[in-house]
């Protein structure tokens, strides 16, 4: 009831061995591959660390990293021992690891499925961090002489202008904050003490938005002040006008940019996990096929190979069992010692445990 | 009067031709690498060539691309002869080639120093260009509904963002022009007819600048208009304020970036110089001495080899000769037509 056996003969284990040798160093640089890619997630969320509200949004692409480094050193061990195989005289070395190393590689490949899939799942996290952190940089944005917030100027004017958009959710964002500082407004004029004194809070706010809004395709030079003001601007309409400034909302430009950085390294993820995965295949195939010769004795002989000795149910039973019973390891037995056939066993003792009998001298 | 005589022992022409071989390859890759340098400089020229008045600036990297391909096929045969060169019986059969090859080889090597010189001479003719060009595409910035014009606008701001510079000389090119279309003014409002008629041509003139000259790094939000006006602005003086817009202009600016890309490529095209004479040197000589082992029974004997035959006066004077025998092919054959009839007569 063996899972998948094929019979392997003496040439064709040999072919094997070499086949996995290469495909070994192949999935090294596949590790390599994913390590790069990792790191080149890692950098592009550095980049844009100053409008993420939550700076550790570095699970995945840490993850990436292990996972990358992880790969390479497994492979490289895999390698090794494929290399070895392909002499049945070298196999002895490597018998009594390979079972445990087949193991560590199998619940490896979880991981680096698990590493692709959290590429997809990422996107919540991300949005709520660039909302909030969005949220604060316009907050900030006209506290250019505070120590800390005095670069934020910059860097949404920057941001805005790269990736052509404006404003948190859109352009109205910056209705609601005041954008312009104090240091600027001529607080004796009579139009800003009446701004000031019109809203609740005594924010100085305006329909305007920032220059690193204005859209460049717009036909006719841009309108930054008094947006919703159509009569302020000879043959304009607030309600129709969609060239003047960019209309997308710089949290979607920014979700979208990283959604398809981490869409394309999720995929190469997934293939690379296929790929280990076949790797992985073939490392049991020969494992089994070389332990079957040495059980067998002749080495040019020709032996079986296959993924579970047993069927699916009974390997998952055998080894539940296994784990029971390390736990009992300290008790001993009594319908055990039947099973040893070196000691005798009296009959009258069948299922009651050993007691010390005391000898009557 | 052989001109730089020396000796070849048979195991020096050996590691003569192996050097050579790999110094032959070497400057076939850096020729291939020469090529690519023509091929990105081009591509980077042909973005900005809605701001250049002419193309005359393309002739640098179409001469490095020339440069490039032509170095790649010399240094191939280079290296083809000199691995001939070590077997006697196959070597002869480049004899006829090798003049050619060499002059050939002479005039790649002119080429270059004719890119190298071009990569730093051109810098008043891209001048020229680029001022003439952003003239027009200042003037034509507001003409966004004319067919041929309508991509200027996007293109000027493109630019001024990109290369943080603002006008052509600079900020103050924008006050001369008028940058506002005719459709978004309204000619009823007294202020507008005002302004048209204050000039003599017409033309709608502001002190403003467009958005794309704003500079990010400045502390307060960026002011366009009115711009030398310090009472229409709290707390702004015009004369001392420096990071409300770029002070560069883009003329200068992009100057800088292309003169920039052309110096380094022209020390790289220097050093591929360097590179391809010493191949052409140590060829010559590998083939002055082979040419003295073909036709000798002992293969390894020692040689000579020179760089000319003769001293340079003499080989001048007899290659005009020959040049000038190839020109003048009639006056012999008729000299000789005329002597036969008279001694056969």
């Amino acid at each position: 009831m063996a899972v998948l056996k094929v019979k392997f003969t003496k040439t064709k284990r040999c072919k094997l061995a070499q086949i996995l040798w290469i495909l070994n160093w192949i999935s090294v640089i596949t590790g390599i591959i994913l390590f790069s890619l990792g790191l080149f997630l890692k950098v592009e969320i550095r980049k844009k660390n100053e409008i993420m509200y939550n700076r550790e949004i570095h699970s995945v692409p840490n993850m990436l990293i292990a996972v990358g480094v992880i790969a390479c050193g497994i492979n490289f061990l895999g390698g090794k021992i494929c290399y070895d195989c392909s002499d049945s005289n070298k196999f002895h070395r490597w018998k009594l690891i390979m079972l445990p190393y087949i193991i560590c590689t199998f619940f490896f490949t979880f991981c680096v499925l698990v590493g692709a899939l959290m590429c997809y799942t990422m996107k919540n996290e991300l949005e709520e961090s660039l909302y909030l952190g969005l949220k604060e940089a316009l907050k900030f944005y006209k506290d250019t002489d505070i120590p800390g917030r005095c670069f934020l100027k910059k860097t949404v004017d920057l941001l805005q202008m790269e990736f052509r958009c404006c404003g948190n959710n859109g352009f109205r964002d910056w209705f609601e904050i005041q954008w312009i500082s104090m240091r600027y407004l001529d607080v004796s004029n009579k139009e800003v003490q009446d701004r000031l004194k019109s809203n609740v809070d005594g924010k100085y706010l305006m329909d305007s938005v920032p220059f690193s809004c204005c859209n460049i395709y717009s036909p006719r030079p841009c309108i930054q002040h008094q947006l919703t003001n159509n009569s302020a601007h000879y043959s304009y309409e607030f309600q129709t006008e969609e060239l003047n400034v960019w209309m997308t909302g710089c949290r979607q430009a920014l979700l979208e940019y990283y959604m398809q950085i981490m869409q394309s390294i999720g995929f190469t993820v997934l293939i690379i996990w296929l790929f280990e995965l076949s790797v992985l295949t073939g490392v049991r195939y020969l494992q089994t096929a070389l332990e079957n010769v040495l059980l067998q004795g002749d080495p040019d002989s020709e032996s079986e190979g296959w993924l579970l000795e047993n069927g699916f149910v009974e390997t998952a039973r055998t080894n539940f069992n296994i784990i029971k019973n390390l736990g009992k390891s300290n008790q001993i037995n009594a319908v055990s010692g039947n099973e040893d056939p070196n000691l005798n066993v009296t009959p009258s003792s069948h299922g009651a445990t050993r007691t010390h009998i005391p000898t009557v001298s | 009067m052989v001109l730089l005589k020396v000796k070849f022992p048979f195991q020096r022409r050996v590691k003569v031709a192996q050097g050579l071989w790999l110094l032959s390859w070497l400057a076939t890759v850096s020729g291939a690498f020469i090529f690519t340098l023509g091929i990105f400089l081009k591509s980077e020229l042909r973005k900005r060539s809605e701001v250049m008045d002419n193309t005359e600036i393309h002739a640098v990297p179409n001469t490095l691309i020339i440069v490039g391909l032509a170095s790649v096929v010399i240094n191939f045969f280079a290296g083809r002869i000199c691995q001939d060169s070590l077997d006697v019986a196959r070597f002869p059969r480049w004899r006829g080639f090798m003049v050619p090859y060499f002059a050939g080889a002479a005039l790649l090597a002119l080429l270059m120093l004719v890119a190298v010189i071009m990569s730093y001479a051109m810098k008043g003719n891209l001048e020229e260009s680029l001022k003439i060009g952003l003239k027009n595409g200042i003037r034509f910035y507001k003409d966004t509904d004319t067919p041929g014009r309508c991509f200027q606008k996007q293109t000027i701001d493109l630019l001024q963002m990109e290369f943080q510079c603002c006008g052509n000389t600079n900020f103050k090119d924008w006050f001369e022009v008028q940058w506002i279309s005719n459709r978004y003014l309204d000619y009823s409002c007294k202020e507008v007819k005002d302004r048209i008629k204050s000039n003599v041509d017409g033309r709608y003139l502001v002190d403003g600048v467009p958005f794309s000259c704003c500079n990010p790094s400045s502390p307060r939000p960026c002011i366009q208009h009115q711009m030398t006006n310090n009472s229409a602005h709290y707390n702004y003086d015009y004369t001392t304020e420096e990071l409300n817009v770029y002070r560069r202009g883009c003329r200068e600016a992009l100057v800088s970036y292309y003169m920039g890309l052309m110096n380094t490529i022209g020390v790289v095209v220097l050093l591929f110089f360097l590179i391809q004479m010493g191949v052409l040197v140590s060829l010559r000589y590998l083939q002055t001495a082979m040419d003295g082992v073909v036709g000798q029974e002992n293969t390894e004997c020692e040689t000579e080899g020179y760089i000319l035959e003769k001293g340079v006066k003499e080989t001048i004077k007899l290659t005009i000769q020959k040049i000038a025998k190839i020109f003048q092919p009639n006056q012999v054959q008729n000299e000789q037509a005329e002597s036969a009839p008279g001694t056969a007569g």
